[in-house]
């Protein structure tokens, strides 16, 4: 039985949450369990916002993410509040554009991202989240690449349906970001 | 059946009252629960029915006695503070004998307390909330999916036995998404001929009414209902049972801290304890018949709940004090790490043997 923790954290605003959901459609149409749990309140606008996402072959018990296998960091607070939390060989993916620090733990797998660098760069502001999402795609193989669009399709509303390919755009170029 | 699609918990039971034939819905916005009031407004008036944004809590459950004195499936919804502002409507209703649905998503209090997720309104829920001798049924949801099941179920619970009828969700529950498959679900039949529905000249009106001065009267309504109570209670133990043909060890939780335990239980099974786990679906009805029977076999009992322990007092009750029953809590917001719960597992079995 394969299950995946996965912890998104940022600012309110950088697209948490619908990152979040764009995985957890991913393993739905692939008929496994899942569930997406956000933080929610007052912080979630301009403070800390976190998603907690688990994807897995079996029933989905406890839907707080508290020891991830994926820890997606897009800025300096959420680093500092979850590095120590992720698992042994855990692979953490870091927004470099917004974190100047390295990860301090040797037992993980880090994966430095400029993601907000990125998606200014190429007409693609506000896509940070989904091109760092794009290289976490490649390294982990936490969703299959072919369940991309149809999940795009599901999170993505039919009156924005102009995002669609943006978002492609922006999980390709996180896909093939060389370090 | 019907795909699966994601839905937070509070869209999930919103989209499952229209399935169940609810069109009258009032409402007032409070975090964790706003979510059931915004998805009424959009869907209501598309589809013929009542969305009220009321003035206050206390307008908003007089509108649902209003709508479930006429007979019609009518819902409220909101969290601890607005469920307490609520409260002596509620008394209303179940002195007026009246069915509707409550929904409480928690969060930590007492006063206006938090907003993150909480268990600590189980006394108020399961003993009544407002003044009075009198019952809510209490459905205690543990997934989206079930959000959605126990709605329909809630309703015609409540018409059935004619009390109203409180889903008790939390925080987590109200804004977690889960895959959940939607189905139109049809109204089991009850008698509602004592519905105020216009006598149209052609029978004796009908009163709806809590007043009753005479106290041979008060005594003998109240009487009535709890004779109604105890079918209920005979009847309607729902639970779900994790584990537990072996077991000789029982955690006993509901809602989000059953999902954190079941973790916790699995845990333990893998260190070697023989642990299951009690999930009440109905806290009122408490499932005492489950309980009464884990204890001819288990050797302790430990209870799980975000709040300083209240369901603890219903497992001793159930079991008769006859095994020892520990507490496993956290408050005002926390929720207890599965780690935390596999301790105190791990602290029954060492007290146990």
């Amino acid at each position: 039985m394969n299950t995946t923790e996965v912890l998104i954290a940022g600012f309110g605003g950088q697209g948490i949450l619908f990152a979040g959901k764009f995985l957890a459609y991913a393993a739905l149409l692939q008929n496994r369990n899942v569930s997406w749990l956000p933080s929610y309140g007052p912080e979630m606008r301009g403070g800390t916002a976190n998603c907690s996402i688990i994807l897995s072959d079996a029933q989905v018990g406890s839907p707080i993410v508290s020891r991830p296998d994926i820890l997606i960091a897009m800025n300096l607070p959420s680093l500092d509040k979850y590095e120590q939390e992720a698992k042994p060989g855990a692979s953490i993916f870091v927004d470099s554009s917004l974190i100047s620090r390295k990860v301090e733990r040797t037992d993980v797998n880090v994966y430095y991202v400029p993601a907000t660098q990125l998606s200014t760069d190429n007409g693609l502001e506000t896509l940070a989240n989904m091109i760092l999402l794009g290289h976490v795609i490649e390294k982990t193989g936490v969703i299959p690449e072919e369940m991309i669009r149809p999940a795009l399709e599901k999170v993505v509303s039919a009156r924005h349906a102009w995002l669609l390919e943006k978002n492609i755009e922006a999980l390709s170029l996180g896909k093939n970001y060389k370090e | 059946m019907a795909d699966k699609i994601l839905m937070k918990g509070n869209e999930a039971l919103a989209e499952a009252a229209i399935m169940a034939g609810c069109r009258h819905y009032f409402g007032y916005p409070i975090t964790p629960q706003t979510e059931v009031a915004a998805y009424m407004a959009k869907r209501m008036p598309k589809i013929g029915g009542v969305f009220l944004q009321a003035e206050s809590e206390i307008a908003a459950i007089n509108m649902v006695i209003g709508a479930a004195a006429a007979g019609k499936r009518a819902m409220t919804s909101s969290s601890s503070p607005g469920i307490s502002l609520k409260s002596e409507g509620i008394s209303y209703m179940a002195g007026c004998d009246l069915p509707a649905l409550i929904v409480n998503v928690q969060r930590g209090g007492p006063g206006l307390g938090g907003i993150q997720p909480s268990q600590s309104d189980y006394f108020q829920a399961t003993c009544g909330g407002g003044h009075g001798d009198f019952h809510l049924l209490v459905l205690a949801p543990s997934s989206v999916q079930e959000m959605a099941d126990l709605v329909a179920k809630g309703f015609d619970l409540a018409e059935k036995y004619r009390m109203p009828c409180m889903l008790l969700a939390d925080g987590t529950m109200g804004q977690m998404m889960e895959p959940v498959s939607l189905t139109e679900t049809k109204p089991e039949a009850h008698d509602k001929s004592w519905a105020l529905t216009g006598t149209k000249g052609e029978r004796r009106p009908n009163i709806i009414n809590s007043l009753a001065l005479q106290p041979q009267e008060l005594e003998k309504w109240n009487e009535d209902r709890f004779a109604r109570y105890a079918v209920v209670q005979e009847n309607e133990q729902m639970a779900e049972c994790y584990m537990m043909d072996d077991a000789e060890y029982c955690v006993v939780a509901f809602g989000i801290a059953a999902r954190v335990s079941q973790n916790a239980v699995d845990a333990a099974r893998a260190k070697g304890i023989k642990v299951g786990m009690i999930r009440p679906i109905t806290l009122w009805p408490f499932p005492e018949k489950v309980l009464k029977a884990a204890a001819d076999k288990c050797k302790a009992f430990l209870s799980v709940e975000l709040n300083m322990g209240q369901m603890i007092k219903d497992v001793k009750l159930a079991i008769d004090c006859k095994k020892p029953v520990g507490l496993c809590c956290r408050t005002g917001g926390m929720i207890p790490s599965p780690e935390e719960v596999l301790a105190a597992i791990e602290k029954m079995q060492k007290e146990g043997n």
